[in-house]
């Protein structure tokens, strides 16, 4: 069967986008085709740096005929609407329409549209320049004097159409001037003559004579296999990075792997110093050394070509920017290394943290109070916290981080160190921007979680004080991330501490837009979100957590250890059996205060009294109550919330009995309003816990 | 290629001077105009009005020129290998941007002693943007061998205006490029006129007391005060040049108002040097020169070089 080969031939596309673009492209074509009733068997999408390309193999010469009906009125509709059909569908009379008959409508006109198929080439050229055109780049760009939008410049189509050993046709076509054909390019440099393509067999072959891997994988494959060679050759493990790995593929058509050195005294630089420089500024590969594990003074680089003198040139070329990148990282470092941090503060003054929220002078002055005020929380040493507060962001106006930015914390933590600043402090300075995503770690080290905390709530109450608040997929500063590390902080180190008042106090330092307390109430119903989606993950339901959360949110001073301890004993309480049944219980007892209660117009919350009752099931009901209440209560006050709610699931007997034998609206109305108020009781009672009304059933 | 014949002070792997007239050759056989720099401080090649403006409206244009840029935080006294308040731009303007000119500019690098059948070239995405000039535009850092050697631009908008055609914008690091092309590791250990012994003239003959001496001012000397003033004399100019300029016909002062924006322009760098502009107001002085860059470019458009 019939194949479609098209290449967009352009200058260099990021590396970044090929891939997704070819694939965007592929599914652009095959979903129209489709539309169009023309099915393929199979559709591959390939991607350079220079060319996006796409063979769909197995189509038919034509799509099929297609028959589609519609209706239309009933056959004794008013003239005016069968015209109007007639119009619509294309028929010169009723005697060109069927009529149907429906048992509960009907006589009623339908035209049945024939459509002849068409040629797959017709199709082809008729739907490929719109797609080109209306391609969905992020971001394009315009050139010369075309109207044409694309990521850069296009500079030639082949799109070709045939069966296997027979010569294929060119599906014609033009975009901005540009008209398609069957002539592709080979490798910049190595082979830029034109190539004639015919179809996707040859086609890949040709570019592979002509330098060109069509296949990113391959690319890839090539790379890892010949670094991985070349460092075992020296006794090295190059350090794996898939991320460097997709970016370098997407520079290069002909990989050419090589491997180059450094000098050894640079190896005096802390490592992640080094890798940066290699890496992120020269995308080259570092390597360690077999034996030791140690960082070694050799690199790898993949260049495009294959040179003439044998790669010689390029390697020393990028060992001399190699050199230059880390004789500068060397002398940011020793420069560096001669300021005392804390010399440096003023210049924080100079550098602008949110144009609303002020200079990252006055966030460290806000990190330097709240974590002051954490640290009396959760018991931290208020003298190492502030210290740590106060260094935290000064690495920032150093050399090192000015040039490399990634590398902010970690210097502050290294020139620390240097100064003789206490190893927690200084551990303090990198690790209070833990946990940087959900696979990392949290600061355990009471120092460094104090001003993670005050960094993130930092951060979350000014961006709310300013309304700046995450929408949708939007969340430019990163805030559910700090709402998120926030949670685990706390979590998984246990710190049992309420951030309603601590917040309150914060808020002042900013100029709110709004209120305060609904500023407040809003930031909290945030944090209790991420929570909500955390615990999930746990398994614990939202319902449980939104149970637990009724009446005792972050807003009213209950911790998120406090939180997440309740909903973790509430969970094992309803998928208990005994829990499922007193969850049955409170339902039923809620319903039928909720339906008196509307009836009556008055809420039950009154005494029971025990004269009142008229069965040893009530009297037992409101013992137990009155017992367990206390019970209860007391339990919740020391936070002991698994005894809570095993005081509680005691409830369950009484309640099964109560209901099985009483009848609720009984006729004497002083019996029935005091059992009413009996199942309020139970209500509070099981309130104290939760509000188990919001369990899903 | 370079080395047929060339005597040692117009050879580019041994002359700083002879790597610009290699360029400034080779850009004026493709038809371009080669202009001298011009004759006000600015931080980059882009600011000149040979670029800035002529990319604007409809009519062709070629152009190639050194341009000096002033980046006055860039300061390091001289002590720092790669890094100077005052270095050299070579800048290639064409209008519209010429189907072959990746190829051009590859035939430049071979043209000056880069051979790409012996270093690896690379065109690198990047994301051109000026704030201050209110321009954008898309195309590449381009690499030899692991460095940056040029940025080379298709302008999308310029002082908020579409570029229509687009311009293709070439910017040559000269120092970073003659660096490589001599072997050098430190900028003013640069052989500047391609002699040796007694008569060679290095970088640091010409610069290195030029270099001292301007941080020294940029850093610690100059006047503030006056500065600011200059800040705001400079911007009432452009506007009152501008009123003037407008018959309600054409625009008879286009230029002469772009030069007050581009005095503007390099005063705010000069007092960001200084320190004396704070984070909050900083946003705002670099708003301010983008209104005035805007403003001319709409002037402009409506002269005789800038309109249809």
């Amino acid at each position: 069967m019939p194949e479609l080969l098209l290449e967009l031939f352009s200058e260099e596309i990021p590396a970044g986008q090929q891939r997704r673009a070819a694939e965007n492209l592929k599914k652009l074509i095959t979903d129209q085709l489709v539309e169009k009733g023309v099915l393929y068997e199979g559709a591959v999408a390939h991607a350079t740096p220079r060319r996006l390309t796409v063979h769909i193999a197995g189509l038919p010469k034509a799509s099929q005929d297609v028959k589609t009906e519609r209706k239309g009125p009933r056959t004794d509709a008013p003239e005016k609407a069968i015209e109007g059909f007639l119009r619509a569908a294309g028929l010169n009379s009723v005697d060109e329409a069927q009529v149907q008959s429906d048992p509960k409508k009907g006589d009623f006109y339908v035209a049945v549209i024939e459509k002849k198929g068409e040629l797959t080439t017709d199709i082809l050229a008729d739907l490929l320049p719109g797609t080109i055109e209306k391609f969905p780049w992020p971001k394009s760009m315009r050139w010369g004097s075309g109207k044409l939008n694309w990521i850069r410049p296009l500079r030639a189509i082949t799109a070709t159409f045939g069966h296997e050993g027979e010569d294929p046709e060119i599906i014609s076509f033009e975009v901005d001037g540009l008209k398609s054909g069957d002539t592709t390019y080979g490798h910049r440099f190595m082979a830029p003559e034109a190539i004639k393509v015919r179809r996707f067999d040859d086609y890949a072959h040709a570019l592979e004579q002509n330098k060109v891997v069509l296949d990113f994988e391959r690319r890839k494959e090539m790379i890892r296999a010949d670094a991985a060679n070349l460092a075992f050759a020296q006794n090295l493990n190059v350090i794996e990075d898939e991320g460097l790995l997709d970016e370098v593929a997407g520079l290069v058509e002909w990989p050419q792997t090589m491997m180059g050195r450094f000098d050894e005294k640079f190896l005096s630089l802390p490592e992640e110093v080094v890798i940066t420089a290699i890496r992120a500024h020269q995308k080259c590969f570092c390597l360690r050394d077999g034996a030791t594990g140690k960082l070694a003074n050799h690199f790898i680089l993949v260049s495009n070509l294959e040179a003439e003198d044998g790669g010689k040139t390029i390697v020393g070329g990028n060992e001399r920017v190699i050199k230059a990148r880390l004789s500068d990282a060397k002398f940011f470092y020793d420069t560096d290394l001669n300021v005392p941090l804390e010399s440096r503060l003023s210049k924080l003054d100079n550098m602008v943290f949110h144009e609303k929220l002020g200079t990252q002078s006055a966030r460290v002055e806000r990190l330097v109070t709240l974590s002051e005020a954490i640290a009396k929380q959760i018991n931290a040493s208020t003298t190492d916290v502030t210290r740590a507060a106060k260094l935290a962001k000064a690495d920032l106006v150093t050399d090192m981080v000015f040039e490399f930015p990634e590398l902010q914390g970690l210097m502050g933590r290294y020139y620390a160190e240097a100064q003789g600043e206490k190893e927690n402090v200084a551990a303090a300075l990198q690790d209070h921007y833990k946990p940087v995503g959900p696979s990392d770690s949290v600061p355990e080290d009471l120092t460094a979680a104090a001003v993670a905390l005050a960094d993130k709530l930092d951060m979350l109450t000014g961006f709310w004080a300013i309304d700046e608040k995450p929408t949708g997929s939007k969340d430019p500063f990163a805030l559910r991330r700090a709402a998120l590390g926030v949670i685990r902080i706390c979590l998984e180190n246990k710190l049992d501490f309420a951030f309603d008042q601590l917040l309150a106090e914060h808020l002042k330092n900013f100029n709110l837009v709004g209120e305060a307390d609904e500023i407040l109430a809003s930031l909290f119903g945030f944090i209790e979100d991420r929570l909500t989606v955390q615990m999930r993950e746990q398994g614990i339901a939202h319902d449980v957590l939104s149970a637990v959360l009724y009446k005792n949110g972050l807003a009213k001073g209950v911790s998120l250890v406090n939180l997440v301890a309740r909903a973790v004993e509430l969970n094992g309480l309803v998928k208990s059996e005994q829990g499922e049944s007193l969850v049955a219980g409170y339902r039923r007892a809620a319903n039928i205060l909720r339906a008196e209660e509307k009836k009556d117009g008055r809420r039950y919350q009154d005494d029971v009294d025990h004269k009142l009752f008229k069965t040893d099931d009530e009297e037992k009901l409101a013992t137990s109550i009155e017992v367990v209440n206390e019970a209860v209560a007391a339990n919740i006050a020391t936070d002991d919330f698994a005894n809570a709610i095993k005081e509680l699931s005691s409830l369950r007997g009484p309640v099964d009995a109560f209901f099985e034998n009483v009848l609720v609206n009984d006729e004497d109305q002083a019996v029935r309003v005091n059992r009413l108020n009996l199942l309020a009781k139970l209500r509070d009672t099981m309130h104290l816990i939760a509000n188990f009304s919001k369990l899903e059933g | 290629m370079s080395e047929q014949n060339v005597p040692a002070h117009l050879d580019p792997k041994q002359s700083f001077q002879g790597l610009i007239l290699t360029l400034q050759n080779f850009w004026a056989a493709q038809g371009c105009v080669i202009l001298q720099p011009y004759d006000m401080e600015m931080g980059a090649g882009t600011f000149h009005p040979a670029t800035t403006l002529r990319s604007l409206g409809p009519k062709p244009w070629r152009a190639a020129y050194v341009q000096p840029c002033r980046r006055p935080t860039d300061g390091r006294y001289g002590e720092n290998p790669n890094r100077l308040q005052h270095y050299y731009q070579f800048q290639v303007l064409l209008k519209p941007s010429p189907e072959n000119l990746q190829e051009l500019y590859l035939q430049s690098l071979y043209a000056i002693g880069i051979d790409p059948k012996l270093h690896d070239l690379r065109f690198v995405e990047d994301d051109w943007e000026s704030p201050t000039l209110g321009a954008w535009g898309l195309g590449w850092e381009c690499w030899c061998d692991g460095m940056e050697v040029s940025q080379f631009t298709y302008f999308q908008q310029v002082a908020g205006f579409e570029c229509s055609p687009v311009s293709g914008e070439l910017t040559y690091g000269l120092e970073r490029i003659a660096c490589y092309l001599q072997d050098v590791d430190s900028i003013m250990e640069l052989n500047f006129n391609g002699r040796q012994g007694d008569e060679k003239v290095t970088y640091a003959d010409v610069f290195l007391q030029a270099e001292q001496e301007f941080s020294r001012y940029n850093f610690e000397q100059a006047n503030t005060e006056m500065l600011f003033q200059h800040f705001k004399d400079a911007e009432a100019e452009c506007r009152a040049i501008l009123e003037a300029g407008d018959n309600g016909n054409q625009h008879q002062m286009a230029m002469p108002a772009y030069e007050q924006c581009i005095k503007a322009s390099h005063v705010f760098n000069l007092l960001d040097a200084r320190g004396v502009i704070s984070v909050t107001e900083r946003q705002s002085y670099i708003l301010r020169v983008r209104e005035l860059a805007k403003a001319c470019g709409g002037a402009w458009l409506n002269t005789e070089a800038g309109g249809a």
